[in-house]
Order: C-alpha cells, then structure tokens, then sequence
C-alpha cells in the first residue's frame, strides 16, 4: 500500500512514495540511493544500519518508513560538516576519530577517516555511521546524566556503548584508546 | 511481508477502536519487535495502528507517591531518568542490561512489555509451534531448549519471556493501566504475563485490542535497595539466561520489604515468592539467602540442555541479596 511521506535527510527535504512495508533502511539505500548505511542482518542484530533519528542512534532495518514522517534522519554521507572537517582541539590531524562520545550534535564529526590513522578506526562504512554516533549523551550504558551520576567513560563502558555493533573491525583493541583519546579532547574543546 | 494498512490515529479510543473493528489489526511501538516478527512471516497484521506518539512518552510523579512512566516512552529515556535511576535502580539497570543503544532508542515501554519470546522455533515459521499455530506442536520439547524455561513451563510450550524489563518491574509491583474497548482498567505486571499452560498462543492476560496507556511504580520503603543482575552467553547484547531483579529493605538485620523476580527462567517474570515469605521478617545472611534461594528453585523442572540454569539462578539470587546488603549496595 503506498503512501507519501517527507523525511529531512541529511539536511534536505526529501519527499517519496513508499509502500507501507518499507523499512527506513530501504527507503534511503534503494529510494534515495544513500548506501553508506548498510544492511547487514535485516533484523536488528548488527548495527550495521545505524543512523541517526531526530538526532538518536537506531537500527533503521526495524524502522518502518511510514512511521517516521517528517523526521530529521542523518546517515554517514550526511556526517561532513558544511564548512569543512576540523580536528578536535589536541589530537593530530591523523588520529582524527568519527567517534562521538559525549555530544549529541552530528556535525561534530570528523569523517574522512575510513581506514587512516594508527588507531585502526572505521575499516569499513558500515562501521563509520554505526560508531560515528558513539553513544549519544541520551542513552548507552550510562545515559544522559552519566557525568551527574559518577559514572566514568572507562573501558567497560566504552565497549558497552559500542556492543550495538557487530563488525569484525569492532576486535581492534586499539579503538577503545582511540575513542577514550577522542572523548577526552573533547571534552577538553567544552 | 505481507502488505498492510498503515494508521496513526491521534486519541487512544479510536486506537482502540481501530483493533476492535479488526481482529488482524495490531498496535505499533517502536518496531523492534513486531518489524522484525513480520519480516520473519510470524505477525500478519492487514493494519498496524501506530501507538508509538499516542501515550505519554516522560515520568510523572504521583500526588499519592510512586511514579508513572507513559507506554511510549523509549527504554533509553526511561532508563537515563533522574527519578528512575535515583528511586528505582533496578529498574535503570534492567533496561540498560537490554539489548543495544540503538534499539533502546526506538524500544518503547508498552512495545517492551509485549516483545514476544525468542524461542528460535516460533521465529521459524518452517516448524511446529503451539504459540503461532496452535495444535501444532513444540518444536522446543525435543529441540534446543538452551534458552528455555525451567519454572512453570507446560508440555505445550516451554518458552521463556526475553524481557529484562519486565522482570524489574514484576519486582516493583508495577501496575499497567489498560484502555480497552470497554473502558480503562489496572493489571499488576505479575498478572499481565500468563504461564502457557494449555493456551500458550496467550502471552498475556490482555485482550485483543487492549492499550497500554501507562505503567505505575508504587512508592518504595525510603530505605529499601534495588539490584538487577543478568547473566548472558556475551557480555552484552544478548538476551539473559538467567536474570534477578531484588528490592530488599533491612533493620537491624532483619528483613523487611523483600520482593524477588527472576528472569530467564519462565514464560512470566517469575516473582519468587516462596524465597520471598522465607525471607521476611529473618536474618539478613548469606544462610538464609542460600536457603531461600534453595527453596525457590526446588520447583524447577529443567530440560536437556538447560539443567544449568537452576544452580546458576540460585547462585545470582545469593550473589544479589549479597551484594544489596553489602556496603557496595548502599550506594543504590
Ligand atoms: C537483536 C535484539 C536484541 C535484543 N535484546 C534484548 C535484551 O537483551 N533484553 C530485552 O529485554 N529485550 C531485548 N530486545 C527486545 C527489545 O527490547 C524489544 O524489541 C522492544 O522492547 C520492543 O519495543 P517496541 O516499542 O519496539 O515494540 P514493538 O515491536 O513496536 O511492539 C511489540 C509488541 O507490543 C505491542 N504494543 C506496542 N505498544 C503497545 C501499546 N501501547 N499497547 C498495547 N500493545 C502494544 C505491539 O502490538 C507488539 O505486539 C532485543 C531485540 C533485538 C532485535
Ligand atoms: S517452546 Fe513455545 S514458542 Fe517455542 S516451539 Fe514450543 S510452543 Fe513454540
Ligand atoms: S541491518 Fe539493521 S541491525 Fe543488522
């Protein structure tokens, strides 16, 4: 059954007509032809279709399309700022992370990254937009009110916040010090 | 996936109204689990109602004590709430102990509630299975029963309920408030989820066409501690083998308020009442918690491949009494 929906992807309107059953996944990889989310389990498994909704990382392979009208939906081609990508304040260019920790604000990401760096981060796209959001300040292990509650951004937690993906890239044991690095200059740049 | 009429009525009674008119129609959370049960071929709604902006999506607090949390409010809302993670610990962590961040944001707390069993056979709609097709059989009696139940459990199903928040909030006495088609009405949580028995195609004691509109926690005792632990074959993002959710309050080394759910164990979160009377109005030790553990689980009837799980159920049962008790608890 088809509908027309509006949906505002990565900063433009974009509106179609999609059948019921389709899924957010598949309205941007087929429809829009935006494939940097990628399909991987179809069932919520891998995180490999990540992106994020109204600014919240979700698994858009169990989104239903028609459920999200009107919603702000950011992929991994919609991670590089407008004006350019900037290092966080203290890290070196080549170490430059596409991990959020501590900000909800996509545009704080610097992407690019694929592959490059000693840390080893982001082998592949699909590991990019899933890990890009880290762990928004809303939710993950220690939700929003973690720096208010004690809670500490330590090796736990950042592997906790990063289990919603399954991807081999996820065995480098040198992305937990990289997103630790990140988060702190981060924090730093606050 | 079958196709479907698509609604998102704007008021709870034409919601309703909508399921009434159509037996095959269905309520839509966040998706998580239904998107995925109609990929999969085992739901076949002709109308998904979308419910997921209809109910409250925040925690209230109430003139007569406790909280209501709305049926839509997102598991990862719920569980990053000042109010729920200061008062109702257990039931934070229960949430954050599920499945990932990006499901947690979708998740709603009504959609969460219902999630349906993953017993691997009813998610394959090539073998016998008495909760989708009743009359068929149990795949699961003669199969893989890892994850299966080992309380309550009948011959027509042995399947466990997957959810972790429930089970926190069997042990918060948590109430649901209903609208149905003839009004609105309150189920406690340990009555909203049925044994199988013989009727295993019914998860719950709802009817078709019943709305979750809230979830009410009543006050607890000011002095009282709670604990969700879980137990799991990785160390996240996987559903609990065994899980224990503990309210306890201690005087003077007697217990007071003590409520016990265990998860993982059951097609119901599984309130463990007998450890529970055991327990109350005792000493506050390690003995007496590994004796009512004992107890508890003396009704356990496992299967083949989830004998484990009777020693490791009373042993986290132990270990989380243990730890509310110790000063490592008195912080929550
Ligand atoms: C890979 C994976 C891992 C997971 N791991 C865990 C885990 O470890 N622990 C855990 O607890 N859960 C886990 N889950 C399950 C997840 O928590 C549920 O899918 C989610 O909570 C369901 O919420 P929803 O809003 O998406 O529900 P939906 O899928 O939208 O709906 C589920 C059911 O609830 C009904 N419903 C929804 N809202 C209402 C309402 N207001 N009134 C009446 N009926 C309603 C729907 O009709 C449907 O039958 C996992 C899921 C996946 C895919
Ligand atoms: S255990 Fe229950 S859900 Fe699983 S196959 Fe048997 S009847 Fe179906
Ligand atoms: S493709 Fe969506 S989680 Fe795997």
């Amino acid at each position: 059954m088809d509908v027309e929906i509006t949906l505002q992807v990565n900063g433009v309107d974009r509106r179609l007509v999609v059948d019921t059953r389709t899924t957010l996944l598949d309205a941007l990889r087929e429809r829009l032809g935006l494939t940097g989310a990628k399909k991987g389990c179809d069932h919520g498994q891998c995180g490999a279709c990540t992106m994020l909704l109204d600014g919240r990382r979700v698994n858009s392979c169990l989104a239903l399309a028609v459920a999200h009208q009107g919603a702000d939906v950011v992929t991994i081609e919609g991670l590089t700022p407008a004006r350019g990508l900037h290092p966080p304040a203290g890290v070196p260019r080549p170490r430059r992370l596409p991990v959020r920790l501590l900000h909800p604000r996509p545009d704080l990401l610097g992407p690019g990254d694929a592959g490059r760096g000693p840390s080893g981060l982001a082998q592949c796209g699909r590991r990019r937009a899933a890990r890009g959001d880290g762990a928004p300040a809303r939710d993950g292990a220690a939700s929003d009110d973690a720096a208010s509650d004690g809670v500490v951004l330590d090796d736990d937690e950042i592997r906790e916040r990063m289990s919603g993906n399954l991807c081999r890239c996820g065995a480098y044991a040198n992305i937990v010090p990289a997103i630790a690095e990140y988060a702190t200059a981060e924090h730093a740049r606050k | 996936m079958r196709p479907f009429r698509y609604e998102r009525p704007d008021d709870p009674l034409a919601a309703v109204a909508l399921l009434a008119d159509d037996p095959t129609a269905t309520f839509l959370g966040g998706g998580t689990n239904l998107v995925d049960l109609m990929k999969l071929g085992v739901a076949r709604p002709d109308v998904v109602v979308d419910v997921a902006r209809l109910t409250g999506r925040a925690v209230e607090t109430l003139p007569e004590g406790g909280v209501r949390i709305g049926a839509a409010m997102p598991n990862s809302d719920l569980a990053a709430d000042p109010v729920i993670r200061h008062r109702y610990p257990v039931l934070s962590q229960a949430l954050l102990a599920g499945a990932s961040g990006q499901l947690r944001n979708l998740a709603t707390t009504a959609g969460n509630l219902l999630q349906r069993t993953r017993c691997v056979y009813f998610q394959d709609v090539t073998t016998p299975c008495n909760k989708r097709e009743p009359g068929s059989g149990c795949s699961a009696v003669d199969g893989w029963t890892r994850h299966h139940a080992v309380l309550g459990a009948s011959q027509h199903c042995v399947a466990t309920h997957p959810s972790d928040m429930a089970v926190a909030m069997a042990a918060l006495d948590a109430v649901v408030q209903v609208q149905g088609a003839r009004g609105p009405r309150r189920i406690p949580v340990v009555e909203l989820h049925r044994l199988p028995g013989d009727e295993p195609q019914r998860d719950t004691s709802l009817e078709h066409g019943d709305l979750i509109t809230s979830v009410d926690l009543p006050d607890l005792p000011v002095t009282a501690r709670s604990h969700y632990a879980k137990v799991r074959d990785r160390a996240s993002y996987a559903f609990a083998l065994v899980s224990v959710a503990a309210v306890l309050d201690v005087h003077d080394g007697i217990v007071g308020h003590v409520h016990i759910a265990l998860g993982g164990v059951a097609h119901k979160p599984w309130r463990a009442t007998i450890a529970e009377d055991m327990l109350r109005g005792g000493p506050a030790t390690t003995d007496a918690f590994r004796a009512a553990a004992v107890a508890e689980l003396t009704r356990a009837r496992p299967l083949p491949d989830n004998a484990f799980k009777v020693p490791l159920a009373r042993n986290v049962l132990v270990s989380v009494l243990g730890h509310l008790t110790s000063s490592a608890g008195a912080g929550r």
